[in-house]
């Protein structure tokens, strides 16, 4: 069947397979990112960035770069703006430490040590070349093994670096079978399409950016402290973002040095960074050591269950990657320990990359299990069944919402898994290719932040929904439309809906896989701000066939009231107000989380993964041939646009699996490999063919319209499964991360 | 990039004459000089336009049998050559195995002879190299990775070349027509790229202001046709550099051998051929063991540059038995969806 | 000092003279004519966000120095459609959710139309797979691209028979 390429369109509502209605500008290229933008006059900025790792700059040949034709300025720590606070000050949460020119210390490679800012983007680019800088250099500390090991205060954000649930020496003790493992993860890059740019322009003591941010208040409130200016007085357009991952959930450094090179020259300033640039300032996922210990009795059901990671932060501040999280919610044991350790290094600090903590710890744990469900001779699934979690280990809650009984139900089913042989290298295709399949469950929090929405309908029918929402690929701007549709009873054609601008009322950080929960229920709250108004006007109004409606209440739809138990008796929108004498009502909602809830409940959504590869057997290269995931994650928006996502997190796990790894010269602390050719992402012939399964979930529990993430979840699980798969196929188990082909060659 | 000064040659000669003031660099597709001068790798003061060049891009079956591509041929245009890929079919499969479709499209003949290794430390444009700069120092030697050579090498440097055209073309005999101010010359592939010894700045035999302006494979080539693959393995499935590749082509008579050659990418800086490996097979029929043993004497001179890339041996050697088993299957009438993928192979 | 180019512009001629040699056919296209269609994602060949097509061929805009392309033919994004209406290829890519965040997309759709103008892949998975393997997807869109290449293939030539 061919499938139609006219798209789509059945009304707005939630649940429909909308294509996305930014589709046509992102087609066209039409939809302008940062970069895109060029105000009049502006002038062009190239960073000058550290080719050590740790020391600091000796020298600058700033007269070589002025000299250069086209160069107007250079900004060094000589010269730079000085700022209204240390950017080192972290009395904010949710601050990071960033290296804006304010010494003349290098605390990583790729730092940004100088700005030339000149008429062209040609000139400013050699300037920065021609600084040719020199350095006191010192021996910088490079990968796990360098610098002292301690246990950070709290991982991630601000989650315990320890948690112990019972006993697991004595577990281990009485388990019938044990397994002990230890498996590496590298650092990993981004890499968004789409560089950290900043365009820049400044009116007196009011700061114009167009800036791709996944947190626009976030920004407003960082840059508004380093520049000692209101944070309303700043203006950020960021309407599309390409790619965040989590590198853009705080400003960088380069961002910020944007905005002091154009007070510096007085002048609009762009400033995009290269792709080198951004292996350093941007943030990264941090390396991981992960030694698992295991045990279960006889029936397969685990006794122990001990995590311990060792990761890095940098030298300076803080972020470590928490991969034992995901052990404290996945699989019950009658003994569970999480506890982590970390070194520091002299790299840019790691941030929250797509799954932070779940992705790391996910291919260790799947992978892990998978070992032991072999050593017991169990089928990989029916150990993860044995092991269900009924209620969230360590807080004994009970779930929100978990369909992952059927999550691995429908994706064994639709993968084929029955009958897999339980041993390896079993298989070989008809080509001689052998043939292994794998599985990991996938889970990921369902989270919810604060978040703030406008909604107005006016007298001639029409509405708007106004959001500083964000669009990153995951299609905020259809879905949220979608929610803000039908929360004010309005066709899609009848709506205006703004977001990705600082203007708009906050609504929180694009990250979590909780932006659609927190818009979208903001949304939902003030779409029934307005309805709730426009109810009152019309059920107490004689002249309205709704008037006296009461308790029996009113719906919303296709721009009309309608009694509830009387359909025949509606009026509509325009209506109710022109009669009012009102030009528009106007409704205002919040979102956040709700503590009785989260006090009760566990949230999280589910799903189960199923990897089919080939692996050549003398060559040991690798081909996923087959993914299949199936996902539960309460109520779905938008399913065209969901599957998407999951999609796209499953490519990720096959890349966190196969190919992702950030490699670094220790003796200097200068990577390798910061550029696509060399830091591998997949290519679309990396792709196999992929079913991602939706499978309903209502929860009632979670948020008002009962929604949970879907954008960082597919990685979980995937990654794993894929390692399982390689192991089955081959018989080698590769615990150091990426699997490559040399791991393969036996 | 440095303010350089832009010219565009009209004419060989016109070429060559420009090209005698130092500093100068030709320009064609420019997909590797543009790269290297955007990352300040090399500095050329003076860029030579040569894409205007009349004459050089063309590709000409000659009436002796012989194949002439023009230097400003591009990858693409070369890979879709009917007459190419019926009779130099490893040559097709490895330039539709390198890089992507859009760099294919630009690339130019010559400019894939004349690329620069993928050295890290040749790239970064501030590591010690004695490629980059006489004297200094290899930077990789302390901490080689696993692009880095497992032949040829010396204490001076340890790249790699990372052509994959130039790999059959050396199996082929393919020769190189060079023009410069003392006129024109040939010189066969195999001896156009340098080994680094001690003079690692030294890549090919060009003298300043020579230029590149044919390729030729001779008639005997074409007696490979039916028996010939080019095999690249990868650390993804497409758009990646050989971790080790190797093309093989044989001539088969009655179920021996007739003629075999052997050519290896991704473990020197130059397409790796060993002759004593191809004799081996000479008159041998085509078994697994005669390939096995053709591939040990191909690596017996490999020489690790360190851990990381100690693997490369052992994969050489199972990569050398794949293409030629490959090879003595038949060449396949269609080059595969993945082109020299062991997923397209079979 | 200025070197004059000629380029057929999206079916224009323009006379533009080169304010320095150094400028790439990208760079020229964002920074200078406001055609910001084609993406910059590495800048060096390694990504395939810049490509468009020049003299009906898609290559990477960020290696060509424009000053090389006097008199070339250059197709961008930005002249692929005309008005409202939508390239096939383009009404694919929406179709089939070819694209999340859409940074890569004008560069897949020149790279998708120059792979069905080569005649090279049809509608055979494996080879589009392949062919379109030049252009990176960080979002992981690749499952929808390769749908919606197969399909605007299918509507672009004759399909194919297997022979």
């Amino acid at each position: 069947m061919t499938s139609t390429i006219e798209p789509t369109r059945h009304g707005s509502s939630i649940g429909q397979p909308l294509t996305r209605r930014d589709g046509p500008l992102k087609v066209k290229g039409q939809a302008r990112f940062a970069a895109d933008n060029l105000p009049p006059g502006t002038l062009h900025a190239a960073l000058c960035v550290a080719k050590i790792a740790r020391g600091r700059v000796k020298s600058l040949d700033v007269a070589a770069a002025e000299a250069h034709p086209g160069v107007v300025k250079v900004m060094t720590p000589e010269n730079a703006p000085k700022l209204a606070k240390d950017p080192d000050l972290k009395d904010v949460p949710f601050t990071f430490r960033i290296d804006v020119l304010q010494n003349d210390h290098v605390r990583y490679a790729n730092q940004p040590i100088a700005v030339v800012i000149a008429q062209t983007l040609e000139a400013a680019t050699e300037g920065a070349r021609l600084l040719a800088p020199t350095y006191e250099e010192e021996t910088p500390r490079i990968g796990l093994d360098s610098g002292e090991v301690f246990t950070p205060d709290s991982v991630g954000v601000g989650a315990p670096a320890e948690q112990v649930d019972g006993d697991v020496e004595a577990g281990l003790a009485a388990a019938a079978k044990t397994f002990t493992g230890t498996y590496e993860t590298p650092a990993q890059y981004h890499n968004a399409m789409e560089p950290h740019a900043a365009v820049a322009s400044w009116d007196g003591d009011k700061l114009s950016l167009f800036m791709p941010t996944q947190g626009l208040a976030i920004a407003q409130g960082r840059l508004g402290a380093l520049f000692g200016i209101k944070p309303t007085d700043i203006h950020i357009e960021s309407p599309y973002l390409g790619g965040g991952f989590g590198s853009k959930g705080v400003p960088a450094g380069p961002q910020v040095l944007a905005c002091m090179a154009a007070k510096l020259v007085g002048k609009p300033v762009k400033l995009v960074p290269t792709r080198s640039q951004m292996y350093g300032p941007m943030g990264h996922r941090g390396p991981t050591r992960q030694t698992l210990r295991l045990g279960a009795d006889g029936a397969g059901k685990l006794t122990a269950l001990d995590h311990h990671i060792l990761t890095a932060s940098s030298s300076f501040d803080d972020f470590f990657e928490p991969a034992g999280r995901v052990t404290t919610t996945l699989y019950a044991s009658q003994a569970t320990a999480i506890r982590h350790e970390a070194v520091r290094l002299d790299t840019g600090t790691p941030l929250f990359m797509r799954a932070p903590g779940e992705a790391s710890g996910s291919v260790a744990i799947e992978s892990a299990l998978d070992e032991l469900a072999f050593d017991l001779n169990m089928d990989p699934l029916e150990f993860r069944l044995a092991n269900y979690a009924e209620v969230e280990p360590f807080s004994g809650k009970p779930f929100s919402s978990k369909a992952l009984r059927e999550c691995y139900a429908r994706g064994a089913q639709a993968f084929g898994w029955a009958g897999r042989p339980l041993k390896p290298r079993q298989t070989r295709d008809k080509d001689g290719f052998l043939v292994g399949t794998g599985m990991g469950t996938a889970t990921f929090p369902a989270l919810i932040f604060e978040g703030m929405a406008r909604a107005e309908i006016r007298a001639d029918g029409s509405g708007t929904v106004e959001i500083g929402a964000l669009d990153m690929g995951q299609g905020a701007w259809t879905a949220l439309a979608q929610i803000a549709a039908d929360g004010l009873g309005l066709g899609m054609e009848a709506l205006t809906f703004r977001m990705g601008s600082s203007d708009l009322p906050n609504a929180g950080i694009a990250g979590g896989s909780g932006h659609t929960a927190t818009a979208g229920n903001a949304i939902h709250a003030a779409a029934k701000d307005v309805i709730d108004q426009l109810t009152a006007l019309a059920v107490n109004d004689q002249a309205s066939p709704l008037f006296g409606a009461g308790n029996a209440g009113v719906t919303a739809a296709g721009g009309r009231l309608t009694r509830r138990d009387d359909p025949s008796r509606s009026e509509s929108f325009a209506d109710i107000l022109t009669r009012a004498g009102k030009a528009a009502v106007e409704g205002k909602g919040k979102a956040g989380a709700d503590p009785a809830a989260q006090n009760s409940y566990a949230m999280h959504a589910h799903g189960a993964v199923f990897a089919e590869v080939k692996v050549d057997p003398d060559l040991g290269q690798v081909r996923v041939s087959r993914l299949v995931g199936a996902f539960a994650a309460g109520r779905i928006i938008n399913p065209h646009l969901v599957r998407s996502q999951y999609y796209g997190g499953m490519i990720w796990g096959l890349s966190f699996a196969l190919h992702e790894r950030a490699e670094m010269d220790p003796r200097t602390g200068r990577f390798l490999n910061d550029n696509l050719a060399e830091y591998h992402v997949p290519v679309n012939a990396d792709i196999p063919p992929m079913e991602a399964i939706l499978v309903a979930e209502e929860d009632s529990v979670v948020n008002a319209l009962g929604v949970k993430g879907v954008g960082e979840i597919g990685i979980t699980g995937t990654a794993g499964a894929i390692a399982n798969a390689v192991w089955h196929a081959t018989g080698v188990r590769v615990r150091d991360i990426p699997i490559t082909l040399d791991k393969l060659l036996g | 990039m440095i303010l350089f000064d832009y010219s565009r040659a009209s004419s060989v000669a016109d070429a060559i004459a420009a090209a005698r003031q130092p500093g100068s660099a030709f320009l064609a597709a420019g997909t590797n000089l543009v790269d290297l001068m955007k990352g300040g790798v090399t500095n050329p003061e003076r860029v030579i336009d040569i894409t205007r060049l009349p004459g050089l891009s063309g590709i000409e079956a000659r009436a002796d049998g012989s194949l002439r591509i023009g230097a400003l041929a591009r990858n693409s245009d070369v890979a879709d050559d009917p007459h190419v890929a019926r009779t130099y079919p490893m040559v097709a499969e490895a330039l539709l195995a390198g890089a992507s479709a859009q760099l294919r499209n630009a690339a130019t003949v010559g400019g894939n002879l004349m690329q620069r290794t993928r050295c890290q430390y040749f790239t970064d444009a501030v590591s010690p190299c004695n490629k980059r700069q006489p004297g200094s120092g290899c930077a990789a030697l302390g901490h080689a990775t696993r692009i880095h050579a497992v032949q040829g090498w010396s204490e001076h440097c340890i790249a790699t070349h990372p052509s994959d055209f130039c790999v059959p073309l050396a199996a082929l005999d393919a020769s190189v027509e060079i023009e410069g101010q003392g006129g024109k010359r040939s010189v066969k592939l195999t001896e156009f790229h340098l080994l680094p010894g001690d003079h690692p700045e030294r890549e090919t035999v060009l003298e300043p202001g020579e230029l590149v302006t044919a390729l030729t494979l001779p008639a005997e080539a074409a007696q490979f046709a039916g028996n010939a693959r080019y095999l690249k393995v990868r650390d993804r499935t497409s758009y990646a550099f050989a971790v080790v590749s190797a093309a093989a082509a044989l001539t088969l008579d009655g179920g021996r051998i007739g003629q075999a050659r052997l050519a290896f990418g991704g473990l020197a800086l130059k397409p790796w051929r060993v002759p004593e490996a191809e004799g081996s097979l000479a008159g041998k029929a085509p078994s697994p063991e005669a390939f096995a043993e053709a591939a040990r004497i191909a690596l017996d001179s490999a020489k690790p540059t360190g851990e990381a890339n100690a693997f490369k041996v052992e994969l050489a050697r199972r990569v050398a038995v794949r293409a030629l088993t490959s090879a003595a299957a038949g060449t396949p009438a269609r080059i595969p969806a993945l082109p020299a993928s062991p997923f397209g192979l079979v | 000092m200025t070197i004059p180019i000629r380029l057929t512009l999206n079916g224009k001629p323009h006379a533009i003279d080169l304010d320095d040699p150094r400028i790439t056919l990208l760079d020229l296209l964002r920074e200078r004519l406001g055609l910001t269609g084609a993406k910059k994602g590495c800048d060096r060949g390694q990504c395939g966000a810049c490509t468009v097509l020049v003299d009906g061929r898609r290559i990477n805009a960020c290696l060509q120095l424009a000053v090389s392309l006097d008199g070339a033919e250059v197709l961008t994004i930005e002249g692929l459609s005309e008005g409202d209406a939508l390239h096939p290829v383009q009404a694919a890519f929406i179709a089939h959710d070819g694209f999340q965040c859409g940074f890569c997309t004008p560069g897949q759709i020149m790279s998708a139309v120059g792979l069905i103008r080569e005649g090279r892949a049809g509608t055979d998975p494996e080879r589009i797979r392949e062919g379109m393997s030049g252009n990176l997807c960080r979002c992981g869109a690749y499952a929808g691209i390769l749908e919606a290449v197969k399909d605007a293939s299918a509507r672009m030539e004759p399909r194919e028979d297997a022979a």
